[in-house]
């Protein structure tokens, strides 16, 4: 078997060491190894969106990241969207528009939204959609997804303003 | 998955001796396709060679003498690049649209070519923007023309050993423009049914064609340069009679296979549509007007 590897990474914020094997995906580490089970796994091909996390802040498949190509960058996962109880606003819009049925794809969709709207505040449905086009869900039919996406926009523009 | 080994080398001298030292090494930048094909057993390498440190195949060089791209450079790079998007803007079409967003974040153009996929969307670009391949093994380096590239569905030229280090363009000519489109029945997300690439140059009146390269992908067992396709436009004023010849000489080198994509009928026919609305948006880029690729429009 190869030899194991220590990978320090940042998660959520907070410096993270964690031993693996090189064929371990990111996203089999931060489920099976950190416990950080948010993460979704779905296809575990890079079709569906569920196991999406950020990477150096850009949005990324974890079933197609080895863990050991994490060495170094700074991961976000679900589990650090909420500040404290409080949900953000992206979160709150998702459980307000139940935008979620069995919520399998939920953790992707509000991870690739925290990085849409850090890129652009103010997208517009189109934006949205197409942004929105490597996270799959197979029970809502997309449109409250939508529609929560648009709404957690206004919410979190809102927020910045006060 | 299958258990290999991994090393992140930071010079390229180390990385071609791991190339050329294992009994097999593969090259690994975005992962989004070899880390599925080492799952799915397509692929069974014993040592992934992490090749994303290497300032030589992370590269992204615009010079009055052209464009030098790292072979490992993610598609966002190439989408956020404002000399890119300008004078190389069929590659920006294309790397639009090879997955979704967080594909794109990882997906390197040199992977998309080293896959050789027969409807892979970065290599009609490539192709039609006459990019080299810049190849290295421990021996030295050679290079080879896009097209001569790949050499069946999944098969290239590189042998054990070589790694793909850089592409490299020529400079863009004076009123020149380049447009790649496929078809796909969805939005986005999808495999091309057909993609077509071109890059045309027009006289000063804006009204005749100078010089063209056009490439179609999925349309037989590599990507081709539709050489007749071109020839059929240099020297004509651009207008629907010059359109119609080119689109009849790449439409005869197109043997597409029936698949559940398409049957080989509608892929020829797909040829043809594709390629004026290809021409028409590279011509208007060529004249300076703006025309924006909104995929599934
Ligand atoms: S589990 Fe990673 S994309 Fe589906
Ligand atoms: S809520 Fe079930 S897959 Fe999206």
């Amino acid at each position: 078997m190869a030899k194991k590897r220590v990978v320090s990474i940042k998660l959520n914020g907070d410096p993270v060491e964690f031993l693996c094997e090189p064929r371990q995906t990111l996203l089999e580490v931060l489920r099976d190894t950190l416990d950080m089970t948010g993460t979704k796994e779905g296809c575990s091909n890079g079709n569906c969106g569920a196991c999406t996390v950020l990477m150096d802040g850009r949005p990324v498949t974890s079933c197609l990241v080895l863990a050991v190509e994490a060495e170094g960058a700074e991961v976000r996962t679900v589990e650090g969207v909420a500040c404290g109880s409080h949900l953000a606003p992206v979160q709150q819009a998702f459980l307000e528009g139940a935008a979620l049925q069995c919520g399998i794809c939920t953790p992707g969709f509000i991870m690739q939204t925290e990085a849409l709207l850090a890129e652009n505040p103010s997208p517009t449905e189109e934006q949205v959609r197409f942004y929105l086009a490597g996270n799959l869900c197979r029970c809502t039919g997309y449109d409250k997804i939508v529609r929560a996406v648009m709404c957690a926009a206004d919410k979190r523009r809102a927020a910045m303003d006060d | 998955m299958r258990d290999f080994d991994y090393a992140v080398p930071s010079t390229l001298t180390d990385a071609l001796a791991l190339m050329a030292g294992a009994s097999v090494a593969r090259p690994l930048a975005g992962g989004t396709d070899l880390i599925d094909h080492v799952r799915t057993g397509r692929l069974a390498p014993d040592l992934l060679v992490d090749i994303k440190k290497l300032p030589e195949l992370n590269r992204l060089e615009a010079s009055p003498s052209g464009l030098r791209l790292g072979a490992s450079v993610p598609c966002w790079k190439v989408i956020a690049s404002t000399e890119i998007s300008r004078d190389y803007t069929a590659l920006v079409d294309s790397c639009r649209i090879i997955g979704g967003i967080q594909i794109q974040n990882r997906a390197s153009v040199g992977g998309n070519l080293c896959n050789s996929g027969p409807a892979a969307d970065s290599i009609p670009s490539l192709i039609a923007l006459g990019a080299q391949c810049v190849i290295a093994s421990k021996d030295g380096t050679r290079e080879v023309p896009v097209e001569a590239f790949c050499t069946g569905p999944g098969k290239n030229v590189l042998q054990p050993g070589e790694l793909l280090v850089e592409l490299k363009f020529p400079a863009r000519a004076v009123r020149s423009g380049s447009h790649y489109r496929r078809f796909i029945p969805r939005n986005e997300m999808d495999i091309a049914v057909v993609g077509v690439g071109a890059s045309v140059t027009l006289d000063e009146s804006g009204q005749r064609i100078t010089d063209a390269r056009i490439a179609l992908g999925a349309v037989g067992p590599t990507p081709l340069l539709a050489t007749d396709a071109a020839q059929a436009l240099i020297g004509q004023a651009f207008d629907e009679v010059a359109i119609a010849k080119s689109v009849a000489a790449a439409k005869a080198i197109a043997t597409p296979i029936s698949d559940m994509r398409g049957t080989a009928e509608y892929r020829v026919h797909l040829v043809g549509v594709l390629l004026a609305r290809v021409l028409k948006a590279a011509v208007a880029r060529a004249r300076g007007e703006t025309f924006t690729y909104q995929p599934g429009h």
